[in-house]
């Protein structure tokens, strides 16, 4: 298989390009590689865009504990507080 | 002696103990293993409240000694011989045939949240924490530091013992999985 046909073959390949694009930065031989896989292959451009959101998605997750309603109930926090004011007479 | 003029342990709870809980659970799903945390991040806190400069907010300092402790957990969680990443790898060896080409039953599919915001879509969240729960612990781990503070990658290897070259093997394998699983559950 040519140098060119393996690119274009190898979604394997792209699909970890497109990972590395999102999280580095790529070489310029690498950025030429995928332009030209996702080119032709239409099935990795909706990885691509796929993967990106993703990300975006988990950040999200992560990013907004706040809005995710978890919180403790009071009696694990009163005893908590506890807690701490025993430490702190300790000292 | 305290600087209580920086820190007010006496509030802690009201001030930080649900935010400091949400951001424990959103990281290690693991109800008990949280509330425990939030305990110890107090009480670790206290211990070195002396050395606390004021250079940082309270929640600052606090939300980074949680931190690391959440780091040691993952470390914990991921050592040891890890069956899931055998089965985790066997999964996805089908994804793609030998030459690299994908298996056409395998072909990332348009999911319908390509083009619209799906941030808010709460039961997209659903789904997407359910198939992150299936990822292997290390994977999870390395996943999970990158996009949670946007860890540098030095720091993921160090911390996790792993080489640079896994880490990306890694970080392609958990999305393809975490892609995968997406399709499968969300229609």
């Amino acid at each position: 298989m040519g140098p060119l046909k393996k690119i274009i073959y190898n979604c394997r390949r792209a699909t970890f390009l497109i990972e590395k694009k999102l999280i580095d930065r790529l070489t310029l031989r690498e950025k030429m590689e995928l332009r030209i896989h996702l080119f032709g292959c239409s099935v990795c451009r909706v990885f691509d865009k796929q993967s990106a959101i993703i990300n975006k998605m988990v950040q999200q997750l992560f990013k907004a504990p706040k809005d995710s309603g978890a919180h403790l109930d009071n009696n694990f926090k009163q005893e908590l507080q506890h807690r701490i004011e025993d430490e702190l007479n300790k000292n | 002696m305290l600087a209580t003029s920086l820190l007010n342990p006496h509030k802690w709870v009201d001030n930080h103990a649900d935010y400091l809980y949400a951001y424990a659970i959103s990281r290690i799903s693991d109800d008990e293993q949280a509330r425990d945390l939030v305990q110890e991040v107090f009480l670790a806190a206290l211990e070195k409240a002396d050395k606390f400069e004021g250079k940082s907010s309270e929640r600052t300092w606090l939300t980074a000694i949680l931190k690391n402790k959440i780091i040691d957990i993952y470390r914990k969680r991921s050592s040891g011989l890890n069956n899931a990443v055998k089965v985790a790898e066997k999964e996805q060896e089908d994804f793609f045939y030998e030459d690299g080409h994908w298996r056409e039953e395998h072909w990332p599919k348009e999911l319908g949240f390509e083009d619209n915001d799906p941030l808010h879509n709460k039961e997209f969240n659903h789904v997407l924490q359910r198939c992150m729960k299936k990822l292997p612990e290390l994977w999870l781990a390395v996943f999970t530091m990158k996009h949670m503070e946007d860890e540098p990658t030095e720091n993921i290897c160090a911390e996790l013992k792993v080489s640079s070259a896994n880490f990306w093997v890694i970080i392609h394998r958990t999305k393809l999985n975490l892609r995968a699983c997406l399709q499968k559950n969300w229609i």
